[in-house]
Parts: C-alpha cells; structure tokens; sequence
C-alpha cells in the first residue's frame, strides 16, 4: 500500500514536471522541469527495485545531459518572442494526437488480454540480498561486453564530433603557432647581406 | 503494488505529452531535443516495466544502452544548435531552409 501511494505521488509530479517542460513559456524553466522529471523518474525505478538505472539515470542525465542543455539555452541569446509566436496554432492537433495516444494505449493495457499477458498483477519483491548492480553487471559484461565496447566507441565518436563541429578558428588571432616555431631554421631567421664598406665624409 | 498496466499508462502520458510539446513548440529546436528526450525516457520506461514482470535483466541492459546512446544524442544534437546559431542568429527551424527540401 505505502508503495502504491508513494507510485501515485511520484507519477503525479512526474505528469506535471512534463508538462510544464512542454508549455512554459521560458526554455530556462523548461529545461529545470526537465530535471524534474528526470529525478522522479528515478523514484519510480527505485520503487520498480531497478537502482542501479536509477542512479545512473541521475548521474547521467541530471548531471551531464541536463547541464549541457542549461548551458547551450543559457549562452545562445535566443529571441524569445519570434519563437513563441504561432504557439497555439497547432496546439489542437497537438493535444488531440496526445489524447488519441493515450486512448488507443489505455485501451490496449487496460483490456483484457489485450497484451496477450496477464498486466493487472504486481511482481513479487526480490530477496534482501538481491544485488541489482551484481546482476546487471555479471550480465553486462559476459553477454553483452562486445555491444559494451560498441557503446564506448559511439561516445568517443560523439565527443569528437562535438569538439570538431563547435571548434572555431578566427582568423587574424595573435596565437602562438608551436609546430612553425619548433620547423623554423636559422637560415630563414638571418639574412647576410654584402655590400661595400660606407666611405668616411 | 505497482502493476503493470499502471506503469504502461503512465509511459503512455509521458510519450503522448512530448509529442504534444513537439507540436506545441515545433519552432524552438532546443525544445524539440527535450521532448525527444522525453520520449526516450517514456521507452526506458516500458522496457524497466517489462524487465520486471517478466522477469528477465537483459530489459534492463537495453535501457543502459538507450541511455548511450541518448547521451551522445543530445551532446551532437547540440553542438549543431550551437553552429546553428552562429551561423544564423536564431533556432527556429523555419530558418533552416537552405537545402529546400
């Protein structure tokens, strides 16, 4: 019973942390109920016994993703009021897509038989020496370690792109050039001139 | 007890309320990576649902590799906003016309 409450309370704040990412008016608070969501999210998988996602989740998103897009709406100078012009005008195709959604997934879950599997029961608790991190990781590592690897590499591509699309030069820059001061040869540096001696007046 | 049809209702909300916001804020592309984002959190949803019904970890696994994957996502998604405002002095998508598709 306290865990149905504590589900309700979490998807309650969870649902509205939601929309408030999608109508508010400023993507500052936008991004904040972001993080919101992000971090009741995290509840629930605590309350579905999934911690180490949860945690991750947090780490993660809450603490990488979510600065990133902090950073990015904060530093660009966006013109807020270009942007929200024409706001409710397809407001209603987008509210009656999210309704048709939410029915048509409603009426699948909530029939019965719909999943072809029984979904109005709960899953028993794990045993109090069930480690979630142990498992994951045991699994992670023999099953899935060349999918792991392939994970890694598209993270190392990413922070490269990244890097390489916001990387500017500016020409006209005073900078040091390193590789054109370690190849520079003395020959290039002084010039010997010859010529006749000045005669004395 | 959390059931299952509870969970799947509350990622449906979830799923159906970003696509709304990606109608309602169709001009701001930060906003748009967001709901994305929203998006993806409404599937890692579904996938821990399973995971725990049914009793089997690798839904699990799954949901780590979505989360990769939406992380270097959104890092590249970005970094094009940034040089797409350099270049054009806004985000809004209807300015992104040079091709003419």
């Amino acid at each position: 019973m306290l865990i149905q409450g504590l589900f309700y309370i979490f998807s309650t704040i969870l649902v509205l942390a939601a929309l408030g990412v999608i109508i508010s008016r400023n993507p500052v608070y936008s991004a904040l109920a972001l993080v919101m969501c992000f971090v009741t999210s995290a509840a629930i998988w605590l309350l579905l016994e999934a911690e180490f996602l949860a945690v991750v989740l947090v780490l993660v998103y809450v603490g990488a993703v979510m600065v990133l897009f902090l950073f990015v709406v904060m530093m660009l100078d966006i013109n807020l009021a270009a942007l929200r012009e024409g706001f409710t005008r397809f407001a209603w195709l987008g509210w009656l897509t999210a309704l048709a959604v939410i029915v048509e997934i409603a009426g699948v879950v909530w029939a019965r038989g719909g999943l072809g599997i029984d979904a109005s029961h709960g899953a028993p608790g794990s045993a109090a020496d069930y480690s979630n991190t142990l498992a994951l990781g045991s699994i992670l590592y023999t099953h899935y370690a060349y999918p792991l690897e392939l994970a890694a590499m598209l993270l190392l591509v990413a922070i490269v792109a990244a890097i390489s699309l916001t990387m500017r030069r500016r020409t006209g820059l005073k900078q040091q050039d390193i590789s054109a001061q370690v190849a520079v040869r003395s020959q290039d540096r002084m010039r010997l001139v010859k010529m006749a001696s000045e005669k004395r007046p | 007890m959390i059931t299952l049809a509870q969970l799947l209702t509350l990622s449906g909300i979830l799923f159906s309320l970003a696509v709304a916001g990606i109608f309602l804020n169709r001009k701001n592309v930060i906003l748009l990576l967001m709901c994305v984002e929203l998006i993806l959190l409404a599937a890692n949803f579904n996938f821990i649902a399973f995971s725990r019904y049914l009793g089997d970890l690798h839904g699990q696994v799954f949901v780590f590799f979505i989360l990769t994957v939406a992380a270097a996502e959104s890092a590249i998604g970005l970094a094009i906003v940034v040089v797409l405002f350099r270049e054009r002095r806004s985000v809004d998508v209807e300015d992104l016309n040079t091709l003419k598709g």
